[in-house]
C-alpha cells in the first residue's frame, strides 16, 4: 500500500458513495432558503448581505444584457466559496481540487459568453482579436495570439482554481508532517515550524476565498466584453 | 346545532344505549387514538415498535422527505431564530467533519499505523 502526498485528493468512498458526493451536497444544506419574515436570522442576513455585495461588484460595470446572469454568478460564487472553505476543515474533502470538476464550471461558462458573442454582435466580438493601434506588420501575428489566448481562457479558469486549491492542501499538509515528526526530535523547531502552519492556515482561507471571487469575476468580465 | 358539539362531549356506549358525560370535561385533541403509524419515535412504545418500523414510507419519495422533516426542524430550532449564534452552524460543521473521518477512516488508518512518514 504505497501512500503518496496526493492521497488526501482521492476521494474514499463507503458502502459505494465516494465522500464528493457528500461534500457536494454541503453548500445546499448549509444555506437555508429564505423564510416568511423581511429578516429571518442572523445567518441569513449575513449571506443576504455579503450576496448584495457581491451582486453590486459584478454587475455595476455590466450593460443591462449581462445582468440575466446574475443568478448564475451569483450562485456559483457561494457554491465556491463554500466548497473552498468547507475544504480548510480536518478530514473534509474539496470537490474544487478536482480539474475535472472546475473544467466543468469553466468551459460551459466561457463558451456561452463566446457564442452569446458571436450570436449577438458578430463583428465586435471578432474584432476584439485585435487591439487598436496595432502598427500594421504586427497584425497577423497578434491575431494569432489573440486567438490562442481566447481558446486559452477556460483552461486557465479551470487550472488556476485547481492548482491554487492543490498547492495550499499539499503546503499544509508537509508543513503539518514536518511538524509533527519534528517534535520528537527538535521541539523549537517545531514550535516554528508551527507558528508558519498557522500563517500559512491563515493565508489559506484568504486564498479561498479570493480564487472563487477571480474565477466569477473573470467570467463577468468575459461577459462584458461579449453582451 | 353547532357542528362542532361532538366534540365538546364525549359519549359513552353501554348496553347499546349512549350516555352522555358531563359537559365539564370536553374531549380535547391529546384523547383521540393516534395510529401507531403516524406518531413520533419517542412516543412509540416498545411494543409498537415492529408494526411502526413496518408501516413507515421507505420509498425514496418517503425519504426525501424525513430528510426535509428533519432539516426544517434543525433549521427552525437552531439558525431560523432572531437572535441565532455561531452554535447552529457549527454543530453542523462539527456533525460533517465527524461524518468525514468515519467516511475516510479506512483510508487514513494507513496513516496512523505507518512506521516511516
Amino acid at each position: 500500500m504505497t501512500l503518496s502526498l496526493f492521497d488526501q485528493f482521492m476521494s474514499p468512498t463507503l458502502l459505494g458513495i465516494p465522500l464528493m458526493a457528500l461534500a457536494l451536497t454541503l453548500p445546499w444544506i448549509l444555506f437555508f432558503k429564505p423564510g416568511n419574515r423581511w429578516s429571518s436570522s442572523r445567518f441569513s442576513a449575513l449571506v443576504a448581505q455579503f450576496l448584495k455585495w457581491f451582486t453590486k461588484e459584478i454587475f455595476q460595470p455590466m450593460s443591462l444584457g449581462g445582468h440575466k446572469w446574475a443568478l448564475i454568478l451569483t450562485s456559483l460564487v457561494l457554491f465556491l466559496i463554500t466548497l473552498n472553505m468547507l475544504g480548510l476543515l480536518p478530514y473534509t474533502f474539496t470537490p474544487t481540487t478536482q480539474l475535472s470538476m472546475n473544467m466543468a464550471f469553466a468551459v460551459p461558462l466561457w463558451l456561452a459568453t463566446v457564442i452569446i458573442g458571436m450570436r449577438n454582435q458578430p463583428n465586435l466580438s471578432l474584432a476584439h482579436m485585435l487591439p487598436e493601434g496595432t502598427p500594421a506588420l504586427l497584425i497577423p501575428i497578434l491575431i494569432v495570439i489573440e486567438t490562442i489566448s481566447l481558446f486559452i481562457r477556460p483552461l486557465a479558469l479551470g487550472v488556476r482554481l485547481t492548482a491554487n486549491l492543490t498547492a495550499g492542501h499539499l503546503l499544509i499538509q508537509l508543513i503539518a508532517t514536518a511538524a509533527y515528526v519534528l517534535m520528537s526530535i527538535m521541539p523549537v523547531v517545531a514550535i516554528l515550524t508551527s507558528v508558519l502552519l498557522f500563517l500559512l492556515t491563515l493565508l489559506e482561507v484568504a486564498v479561498a476565498m479570493i480564487q472563487a471571487y477571480v474565477f466569477v469575476l473573470l467570467l463577468s468580465l468575459y461577459l462584458q466584453e461579449n453582451v | 346545532m353547532p357542528l362542532h358539539a361532538q366534540y365538546l362531549t364525549r359519549n359513552k356506549h353501554k348496553n347499546g344505549k349512549i350516555k352522555k358525560t358531563s359537559n365539564r370535561s370536553p374531549v380535547t385533541m391529546a384523547d383521540r387514538p393516534v395510529p401507531v403509524v403516524e406518531k413520533r419515535l419517542m412516543d412509540v412504545k416498545l411494543g409498537e415498535l415492529g408494526t411502526w418500523l413496518g408501516g413507515r414510507d421507505f420509498t425514496p419519495n418517503g425519504i426525501i422527505q424525513a430528510i426535509r422533516r428533519g432539516h426544517d426542524r434543525y433549521y427552525n430550532k437552531y439558525i431560523n431564530v432572531k437572535k441565532g449564534g455561531i452554535g447552529g452552524v457549527a454543530m453542523l460543521l462539527a456533525g460533517y467533519v465527524a461524518i468525514s473521518y468515519l467516511w475516510e477512516y479506512d483510508h487514513i488508518k494507513h496513516d496512523r499505523w505507518r512506521k516511516y512518514h
